[in-house]
C-alpha cells in the first residue's frame, strides 16, 4: 500500500523560521545571517562593523560555534549585546537551526536593538540550507581561500544577498586573483553585491557599511 | 553533515502519516524528491537513515530518491533553462536577474507499506 505524503522534510524548520520572522518584524529588528567557511574573518569583520555602526544603530549578536565562547568574548568588547550558542550541547550541529535562534534572540532581548546579526557556524554547506527567519544573508570569503569557492559551493553564494571578500590587505603576498573570485561569485549569482574589504586595515569598509545601514533603515526606519 | 537531522525529520513525517488503524505497520520504501542543489549527500542520508530507523516501522526500508534538476528563470528576458553546473548567468540576455524554479527540494512524496 502506498501512502501519498508530499511534504517538505525541512518543514519543521521552515515553520520555526516563519515564527522567528514574525517575532523580528514585531520587534522591528533587521536580522542578518552571516555565513562563511571557518577562518574567513567573520568575527573580525563584525567587530569592526559594530564599532562603526554603534551607537547610531543598536546591535545584538548571536554567535554560533560548536565549542568555546571565544567569538562572543571578542564581540562583547565592542559594547554590543552578545549571546553564544554552542552546538555541542545540541549534538555538534554544523549549522544553526531556526529554533535555536529564537531562544537566543529572546535571551538577548530584542526590544532595544535595531540590528541582530547571527554569526553562523563556519561552514559553506549546511547553513545555506536552513532558513532562520533572517532578512538578509551575507557570505564572507577571504583571499586566503580559493577563487573557485563560489563554484564549489554554489548554493551558499546563490542564497546570499551580499558577499564580502575579506583580507584584501594580503593580496600583494598571494597569487589570489580577486577579480576572478568576484567573477565566479557573479557566475553563480549575477547581481550579487560584493564588497572587497580588509577587516584588519578597515580598507573598503564604507560601501559595506552603507549597504547594511540602508537595509536596516529600509526595515526599521532607524 | 546535517543528513542525520534530515533522516530524523523524514522518519517522523513518515511515521506520522501511517494510519493509526494499521496494526504493526512495516514500511518497505520511502520515496523522496531531492533537488540537485540541495545540500544532501545520498550516501550520508542512506547511512543515517539506516541507523535512525532501527526499531521503528521503517527499519530496513529503502530510500528511493528522485533527483530533481536545477532549473532557473530569468526575470529580465523570461527564459527558463536547466543549470547543469554552478553557473547561473542567463545565457540569453547575459545580465539577467535569475531565480531558481527547481533544484532545492528535500521532499518526501510517499511511503510504501508491506501488504
Amino acid at each position: 500500500m502506498e501512502i501519498n505524503i508530499q511534504k517538505r522534510v525541512l518543514e519543521a524548520n521552515e515553520t520555526e523560521a516563519d515564527i522567528n520572522r514574525k517575532f523580528f518584524n514585531e520587534q522591528n529588528v533587521f536580522v542578518l545571517n552571516m555565513m562563511s567557511s571557518p577562518g574567513s574573518g567573520k568575527t573580525e569583520t563584525l567587530c569592526k562593523t559594530l564599532g562603526k555602526l554603534m551607537p547610531a544603530i543598536r546591535v545584538g549578536v548571536v554567535v554560533g560555534d560548536i565549542c568555546t565562547t571565544n567569538d562572543a568574548d571578542r564581540l562583547e568588547v565592542t559594547g554590543a549585546k552578545v549571546t553564544q550558542i554552542n552546538t555541542d550541547q545540541f549534538g555538534g550541529d554544523c549549522h544553526l537551526a531556526a529554533n535555536l535562534i529564537i531562544d537566543s534572540a529572546k535571551q538577548l532581548g530584542c526590544d532595544d536593538i535595531d540590528l541582530l546579526i547571527v554569526e553562523n557556524i563556519g561552514n559553506l554547506v549546511c547553513p545555506a540550507e536552513f532558513d532562520i527567519g533572517e532578512d538578509a544573508r551575507a557570505v564572507v570569503l577571504s583571499v586566503t581561500e580559493g577563487e573557485d569557492k563560489p563554484l564549489k559551493y554554489p548554493l551558499m553564494f546563490r542564497v546570499a544577498d551580499v558577499a564580502i571578500l575579506n583580507k584584501i590587505d594580503l593580496l600583494p603576498y598571494l597569487d589570489f586573483d580577486a577579480k576572478l573570485a568576484v567573477d565566479n561569485m557573479k557566475q553563480v549569482h549575477p547581481h550579487l553585491p560584493v564588497f572587497e574589504i580588509s577587516a584588519k586595515t578597515e580598507e573598503g569598509f564604507d560601501p559595506w557599511l552603507e549597504w547594511l545601514k540602508i537595509k536596516v533603515f529600509e526595515k526599521t526606519g532607524k | 553533515m546535517h543528513e542525520m537531522g534530515i533522516a530524523e525529520q523524514l522518519i517522523k513525517i513518515a511515521i506520522d502519516s501511517i494510519p493509526q488503524d494499521i496494526g504493526n505497520p512495516k514500511v518497505e520504501k520511502v520515496n523522496l524528491k531531492i533537488g540537485k542543489l540541495a545540500s544532501v549527500v545520498e550516501h550520508s542520508l542512506t547511512f543515517c537513515f539506516e541507523i535512525a530507523t532501527k526499531d521503528t516501522p521503517l527499519e530496513n526500508a529503502r530510500l528511493d530518491i528522485d533527483f530533481i534538476p536545477v532549473t532557473v528563470h530569468c526575470k529580465s528576458c523570461d527564459n527558463n533553462w536547466e543549470v547543469t553546473g554552478p553557473v547561473f548567468k542567463c545565457p540569453f540576455c547575459e545580465d539577467g536577474d535569475v531565480e531558481m524554479i527547481t533544484g532545492r527540494e528535500i521532499e518526501i512524496t510517499s511511503i510504501e507499506l508491506v501488504d
